[in-house]
């Protein structure tokens, strides 16, 4: 297979199977969870379970302060490295165009330079929690393999990227082609493994908000 | 190489480039000027001049046979307009084109015969360039005096000393081949191995990166640096987007979005609108087309992408290469469809099954554990 | 609101669109430097080299022009001057229709192009023996 080829098949076949695979594996997990359903509260209403949930979605972005002096690293770094990701991937031209492609929905991109430099703050910043991860007792007790899976998706798409962008090493087409397979990747990858708390996060929050809305307290 | 010919016919040195340019009373000062242009169209550094100089007096008048299969004589076309129309005339008297269905004078059975001449005179020595693809679905698809182009290539191929294609169609299958390749066109390189290719493809080719191929075989003796796709790297070295003088805008995130809009007048990025410039090799924004004049993206319109395989294949020529060549939205709705529909599926499933395990579920007592003493 | 006919490409000539034309006056002026100390030429193809429309004219107009001006025939015209900085020369080839087939930047005393070739002197040579010895001269004067 020549680099062409290869090129054409990311941009054909390949991602077309990928993509059928993110958006029904991610369809089925959340009416999985959705349809898990809650038992009825039998307590009377204190306060609304819509205002609490949404309200904690919103909350939750703000680290408790508490929790901010004991994993001040894990918060700031994790923080850069999830603003870098949307801005690479949400506010670069060429993927927002792939975005409009595919959704109809398309909005302004900023100009290239400043995400090269998101890119890179990016790869330093996931560079630094692997290296916490594997340094830190406690994260390493934690760590499971699917953990190290998980940054290794993410990451193959940004350096890649990079390469490809900057036109470093290999030849432009297959660059570009590894580029695009490492995103097909982290989607296959995407519904299966921890990554889905790119969707669950906002379930979870409303849950936990939507609990303490009932009882008329805040989460 | 393999040495096929029996000096029957010794090569003096008339037959040289060097002589026959003397024969026409061209100076020794023109023949350097006419090598320093050559240099630069062979993309080698002027500092090359005198060993081109020396190569080229000494150089002999090669035999070139020219095959046109499934193709649409742009190359031809191409080649005929090559801009430095003095050079092409001084390699043009200096190769004897033995053959050329479309520019020789001789027809039918003569033309066959000259043809057949050219390969036995020259067994084993001559230049045979191809434009266009070989069909080997159904030979019948395209003959020529009754043979068909695969018989014709096998056969002329045998006594090449290196073989040319010319054109993507030759190259790599180019148009014929497109999707649903209704001929089975099939490329030179899928059906020869055991020769020398060296692979000029676009559509058509830059007329004198054709010459510069033929020149440099004349001059040097040798096949030039080829690429992973057979492709001289002189020519084919960089990709147009590497050597465009728009790519200041790209890196800037300055694009055009439309062929009429503020950007497109101001000579923005054409990346949006299509360009395959990031993923094609080819010369065309140094070199560039009529006579140095321009290039597509210079006069405002996407690369193609023509010199390289499958360019015919590769979606649509106005999206942009992170598009995908499918179509994903049409799959992915469908997929969503289906997930809702398993996914309310395995939720009704998991509800029955909790409901089943509460409905087994038997409370134990303190009794009931003491009984078991 | 009038438009265009056609797409206007507003691409002014000081728009330095590849910025390679200050590199290649660098390029220039080290080949310069390397003339005066050890001699050696050095010669600059200004097709290998990448240029927006407009930046080869930039070029040429910001070297100049100096006190030589040479026209040759040979295989159509070739232009050949100084620059106005001496010892940097502007070569440019053209065919016989007139379109140009090579344009060189060259840095050195005098471009070899220029200079009689020993080949062509020696058919001088034989030349100007015939012309004697046909007596051609005597009629002349």
């Amino acid at each position: 297979m020549t680099e062409i080829e290869f090129l054409s098949w990311v941009r054909g076949p390949g991602f077309q199977i990928a993509s059928v695979i993110f958006v029904f594996g991610v369809i089925v997990r959340l009416f999985e969870i959705l349809m898990l359903g809650r038992k009825a509260n039998l307590a009377e209403a204190n306060g609304s379970e819509m205002s609490g949930g949404v309200r904690t979605i919103f909350s939750r972005m703000a680290p408790e302060s508490d929790t901010f002096k004991r994993s001040r690293f894990t918060i700031v770094v994790g923080y850069i490295f999830h603003i870098g990701l949307f801005i690479v991937i949400f506010l670069f031209a060429p993927h927002i165009l792939l975005i409009t492609e595919v959704t109809g929905v398309g909005w302004s991109a900023l100009p290239t330079p400043i995400v090269d430099m998101a890119a890179v703050i990016t790869m330093i910043a996931l560079a630094a929690v692997l290296l916490h991860r594997v340094k830190d007792p406690v994260m390493q007790y934690l760590a499971r393999m699917e953990d190290y899976l998980v940054w290794l998706v993410t990451f193959l798409p940004m350096v890649t990227g990079y390469l490809a962008f900057h036109r470093m090493g290999l030849p432009a087409p297959s660059l570009l082609a590894l580029h695009i397979l490492s995103i097909e990747l982290l989607m296959v990858l995407f519904p299966f493994t921890k990554l889905m708390h790119a969707f669950t996060f906002i379930l979870s929050r409303w849950y936990n908000g939507a609990i303490a809305g009932y009882k008329g307290v805040r989460s | 190489m393999k040495k096929h010919i029996t000096e029957a016919e010794p090569i003096g040195d008339d037959d040289t480039l060097g002589a026959a340019l003397r024969r026409q009373g061209v100076s020794r000062r023109s023949f350097l000027k006419f090598c320093a242009a050559t240099a630069s169209m062979m993309a080698l550094p002027p500092s090359m001049v005198p060993a081109i100089a020396k190569a080229l007096e000494r150089a002999k008048r090669p035999s070139v046979i020219w095959l046109s299969f499934q193709e649409c004589t742009g190359c031809t076309e191409s080649l005929t307009r090559a801009h430095t129309a003095t050079v092409e005339s001084l390699i043009f008297d200096s190769i004897s084109l033995d053959y050329h269905h479309t520019l020789q004078a001789a027809a039918g059975h003569a033309a066959e015969e000259a043809r057949e001449a050219a390969m036995r005179e020259n067994f084993g020595k001559y230049l045979l360039v191809i434009d266009g693809s070989i069909p080997v679905g159904n030979p019948g698809y395209s003959t020529i005096a009754g043979i068909s182009n695969l018989d014709m290539l096998l056969e002329t191929a045998k006594g090449a000393a290196a073989i040319i294609p010319v054109g993507t169609c030759a190259a790599y299958g180019g148009i014929p081949q497109a999707d649903p390749n209704p001929t089975g066109a099939a490329s030179v390189a899928d059906l020869i191995t055991d020769k020398p290719i060296i692979n000029v493809p676009g559509c058509p080719p830059i007329p004198v990166v054709i010459t510069g191929v033929l020149t440099h075989f004349l001059t040097f003796g040798t096949l030039p640096e080829l690429d992973q796709l057979g492709r001289p790297k002189a020519f084919y070295g960089q990709s147009i987007h590497d050597r465009c003088y728009r790519r200041p805008f790209y890196d800037k995130g300055q694009f055009a979005e439309t062929f009429d809009d503020e950007g497109a007048r101001k000579g923005w990025c054409l990346y949006k609108l299509g360009c395959k410039g990031p993923t094609s090799y080819n010369a065309c924004a140094t070199t560039k087309w009529n006579g140095g004049t321009s290039f597509p993206i210079e006069s405002g319109h996407p690369c193609l992408g023509c010199s390289e395989p499958k360019f015919w294949d590769g979606g649509s020529f106005y999206k942009a290469l992170s598009i995908p060549t499918t179509e994903v939205a049409r799959d992915a709705l469908y997929a969503g469809a289906a997930a809702i529909a398993v996914g309310s599926a395995l939720g009704m499933k998991n509800r029955a099954s909790s409901k089943q395990a509460k409905a087994e579920h038997q409370k134990v007592s303190v009794d009931d554990l003491n009984k078991e003493d | 609101m009038v438009t265009a006919p056609f797409p206007q490409f507003n691409i002014q000539n000081g728009d330095d669109l590849t910025r390679n034309v200050r590199p290649l006056l660098y390029e220039i002026r080290h080949a310069l430097q390397d003339l005066l100390e050890t001699g050696e030429s050095r010669v600059v193809d200004l097709r290998s080299i990448p240029l927006a429309p407009g930046e080869e004219e930039k070029l040429i107009n910001l070297l100049g022009c100096g006190e030589v001006v040479v026209k040759l025939e040979a295989l159509g015209l070739s232009e050949i001057y100084e620059t106005q900085y001496p010892g940097v020369w502007l070569v440019t080839h053209f065919n016989t229709d007139s379109s140009i087939i090579g344009r060189f930047v060259e840095i050195t005393l005098i471009p070899e192009i220029l200079k009689a070739q020993q080949e062509d002197m020696k058919d001088s040579l034989l030349q100007l023996d015939e012309a004697l010895l046909s007596g051609d001269d005597r009629e002349v004067v």
